[in-house]
């Protein structure tokens, strides 16, 4: 008896603390009943395709970032040959992960074996004929690079959604090649504001002017060729009164200053009372770009932002810490540019893969049909249930209800997501749920047919099924484990739901519906028949 | 209340015909596959889907002459069908491709789709949703997709092979493939879009197909131990008897629910629910028909290892199937 009192107990309390965990949270939101802060906030979570929302999956061109370490390094070797007077025809990038320097003399090899040590620690050398050395880079460099490039691209995403206010915005890696991010923004309908701000390089780079501004860029190169260390840039002309149109600047290839040394930046005006973007240097880059500055007194700074220049002002005095980007922007764009310049640059360009809105009225439809049909499902389970198997349904049918309880419980707890694939997997757990006690209560019948008593058919019934429940649901858990593991979003909703549906239905329909039966024998001293 | 009262039915007396008839479905389904194909829904196929919502009532024709007119390349291969309820006035429009992928460009296609929309005589509407989906996307699924049916195909074979016998695991398998199969079958048949649902339903068919099989393997497993002089094929048509009940019960609450989703969980719900209540009826049929009779064609016509191992004359495979009746007391016997 006392024995039968604590699993009644135990039953109960499971039913308090997931029903308090799951259901409540749902009927106070809906009934405005009073429930502190932090079980509203353990509520469970509406999918996107309930709620309304932007769905992005966006990759990350991670080449983008192996290419820019090639070109650093290539850089960095140019300048260690130029310093150490150490000639060669040539130095270029060939892809990549691959840059060459031809034409070095016989003569200067050791030296040039020498300057290239510097920057050997990434890179594999190969030399060819005539002096010509291939640097390739090494494969767990280039491993590195790329997880590296995904998680900054995933940060700076995450510090950009975040600036725009979006509440419960999820943004996680996925993609067999770890180079994909999938972007949930629930509520967000705006998706091309989203997307532009997510997407923009927010690239920002300071660099001197060699040459230009020219109308064409045939007038910045030198005998065929773009000088060596420089890189023609275009830009917009920032002669106010003239026609807009597009110029060329020749610029050196290393910035002064780039985006990664900013502290901050702001939305201003110019001193035309244009919109304009201030920023502020962390005090690193402020040095190098005072020194920078001081040097070139006289000549102009390319202000450039994803690869193209904004602004090429004058420098008149040496400026450390502070600058200003101009330029024809619209207060909008400002205050965008400003936070994308705060998040900081992507290491890498992204495309977008998949993109998908769901207006709020159609998750609204979907949560309508899903609940109708979850109802109707509900109603024609406990229906037949009662009809076929009398008392006993009535069991099954509150074996039933708890495992609901439990499973929207145990949804909450974990933080999982209702999706309406997700409702889906509710309404089947109902009709698979029942299959347990289904298993059982025909066994109970069979033992009762050879003759048994009641009690023995209904201890027998229990544990004659037990390893047959044990099996059936080992094998569905197996299968929803892949499931899982295939889908994304909404079908992740849908096998988190099954998989929790089908733990608490081995605790209902073996632990609960057992109880139950024996709450209601306890009753009886002489019991002849069973209600099944 | 029962639905049988001591049922007794041969039912492996009918495997050859069930097999001939599921090779039926299966053949018209390959012709129809052949012949018409089957839709890829947009995350397979990738493209364009715009799901708008109309101020007056606009046909289908209406949208399509409104395409025809303005969409550049025009409406040719652009679907148009009423989406959800009628009087919601909704209209899903779907195009094959997506804008290129790189930056903003993907949207380029759904935009398009508006502009075109807007220049027509269709009246003012609003839009509801939008599924953009490029190519690289779909790739990858179809591989993952294909990757998890067969990985949980062998998980659930190693798992019944370690729990039963070898035989048992081949029969639940075989009987999963038919059903898949069955299922495609009729995707094809009734031309449903093959979407993400659709597979998180087959997957999940596979799951409660064995479900059903296992129930029943569990009852031979027991009663081999019971029946050590019968026949294998025996043992399986008493135990395919004795959970006839229970395996139609099930079946039926399951489709309950399953048509409860068919008739009432809406638009996007529909081809996932229509998969389940083929998959409920495919999985109970081949979890007696394909399952027990592919462990009957691997060992039924010697008799148990028991009985093979028991001496004498009484080892003899009995001709006809008995039913449990004979067996009751042995188990009960070993009960108590």
């Amino acid at each position: 008896m006392s024995n039968l009192r604590w699993k009644v107990l135990t039953i109960l309390g499971v039913f308090v603390v997931f029903g308090s965990l799951g259901v409540y949270p749902m009927l106070a939101a809906r009934y405005d009943l009073p429930a502190p802060g932090w079980l509203m906030d353990k509520q469970l979570k509406l999918g996107l395709d309930l709620k309304g929302g932007v769905h992005l999956v966006l990759r990350v061109q991670t080449d983008d970032a192996l290419r820019l370490e090639t070109d650093t390094e290539m850089e960095r070797l140019r300048a260690e040959l130029e310093a150490r007077k150490i000639p060669a025809t040539n130095v270029l990038a060939v892809n990549a992960t691959q840059f060459r320097v031809e034409g070095v003399p016989p003569g200067q090899d050791a030296a040039f074996r020498q300057a290239a040590a510097e920057v050997q620690s990434n890179f594999d050398r190969s030399s060819g004929t005539n002096g010509t050395y291939t640097f390739t880079m090494k494969p767990n460099i280039q491993v590195n690079l790329r997880d590296e490039a995904v998680v900054q691209a995933r940060q700076t995403i995450e510090r950009r959604v975040n600036e725009l206010g979006v509440t419960e915005p999820s943004i996680t890696q996925q993609g067999s090649g770890g180079d994909q991010i999938l972007v949930q923004l629930p509520g967000v309908t705006d998706v091309e504001r989203a997307k532009e701000i997510m997407g923009s390089p927010g690239l920002l780079e300071l660099k001197i002017v060699e040459q230009g501004p020219s109308p064409t860029k045939e007038a910045l190169v030198t005998g065929g060729q773009v000088p060596q260390g420089m890189e023609i840039l275009p830009g917009a002309t920032d002669v106010p009164g003239e026609p807009a149109g597009t110029v060329y600047y020749l610029v050196k290839r290393v910035a002064a200053v780039t985006g990664r040394d900013l502290r901050n930046a702001r939305a201003s005006l110019d001193e035309n009372n244009q919109p304009a973007v201030s920023f502020t240097l962390n005090s690193e880059g402020g040095a190098r770009f005072g020194r920078v500055t001081a040097e070139n007194i006289g000549r102009q700074l390319a202000i450039i932002l994803d690869g193209r220049v904004q602004s090429a002002p004058r420098i008149e005095s040496r400026i450390s810490t502070d600058g200003r980007i101009t330029g024809s922007f619209t207060s909008e764009e400002v205050q965008n540019l400003s936070l994308i310049l705060r998040s900081g640059a992507l290491p890498a360009t992204l495309t977008y893969l998949e993109e998908r809105t769901i207006g709020p009225s159609l998750g609204a439809d979907s949560i309508r049909s899903g609940v109708l049909a979850s109802f109707v499902g509900l109603m024609l389970v406990i229906g037949f249930m009662l009809v076929y198997y009398k008392l006993s349904g009535v069991n099954a049918v509150v074996a039933l209800v708890f495992n609901l309880v439990i499973l929207l419980g145990l949804m909450a707890y974990v933080g999982a997501v209702m999706t309406l694939p997700g409702i889906a997997g509710f309404v089947l757990t109902m009709g698979i749920g029942v299959d347990s006690n289904v298993l059982i209560f025909e066994r109970i019948k069979e033992e009762l047919e050879a003759q048994r008593g009641v009690r023995a058919a209904i201890n027998a019934g229990f544990s004659r099924v037990f390893w047959t429940l044990f099996d059936t649901h080992i094998t569905a858990l197996i299968s929803v484990a892949f499931l899982f593991q295939f889908g994304t979003g909404p079908i992740r909703g849908f096998a988190v739901t099954l998989f929790f549906g089908l733990i608490s239905n081995l605790f209902t329909s073996i632990f609960v519906s057992k109880t139950l039966y024996e709450l209601v024998l306890s009753r009886r001293h002489q019991v002849a028949t069973l209600s099944i | 209340m029962h639905i049988f009262k001591n049922a007794n039915f041969d039912f492996l007396r009918w495997r050859w015909h069930a097999i001939a008839l599921s090779w039926v479905i299966i053949i018209a389904g390959t012709a129809t596959f052949a012949t018409k194909g089957i839709p890829l829904g947009i995350e397979f196929a990738g493209g364009t889907s715009v799901i708008v919502q109309f101020e007056q009532v606009a046909s289908v024709q209406q949208v399509r002459a409104a395409l025809d007119k303005s969409f550049p390349g025009g409406g040719g291969n652009v679907v148009v069908q009423g989406y959800g309820d009628p009087s919601q006035r909704q209209m899903m429009i779907r195009v094959p491709h997506a804008g290129a992928e790189s930056g903003a460009m993907l949207s380029a296609t759904a935009t398009q789709v508006e502009d075109a929309l807007a220049q027509g005589d269709v009246g003012s509407f609003t839009r509801l949703g939008t599924e953009i989906v490029g190519p690289a996307v779909g790739r990858e699924l179809r591989s993952k997709g294909l990757s998890a049916t067969v990985l949980s195909l062998l998980g659930i074979l190693g798992y019944i092979a370690f729990r039963f016998q070898f035989s048992f695991g081949v029969g639940a398998v075989v009987a999963t493939i038919h059903d898949l199969l069955i299922t495609l079958a009729f995707l094809t048949f009734f031309q449903y879009d093959m979407s993400l649902n659709v597979i998180a339903a087959m997957l999940t068919m596979t799951g409660y197909s064995t479900n059903d099989t296992i129930v029943i393997f569990d009852r031979i497993r027991e009663n081999l131990r019971g029946m050590r002089r019968d026949s294998m094929n025996s043992v399986i048509n008493t135990s395919l008897n004795q959970t006839l009940s229970r395996t139609l019960i099930t079946t039926g609450t399951v489709l309950m629910t399953a048509l409860a989703l068919f008739f009432f969980g809406g638009e996007v719900l529909h081809g996932f629910a229509f998969t389940m209540v083929v998959g409920v009826i495919t999985g109970t049929y081949s979890s007696i028909f394909i399952a027990a009779a592919t462990v009957s064609f691997w060992r039924g016509r010697g008799p148990t290892r028991a009985a093979a191992q028991a001496p004498g004359p009484a080892a003899a495979p009995s001709a006809a199937p008995q039913p449990m009746r004979k067996t009751k007391p042995q188990r009960k016997a070993k009960a108590s």
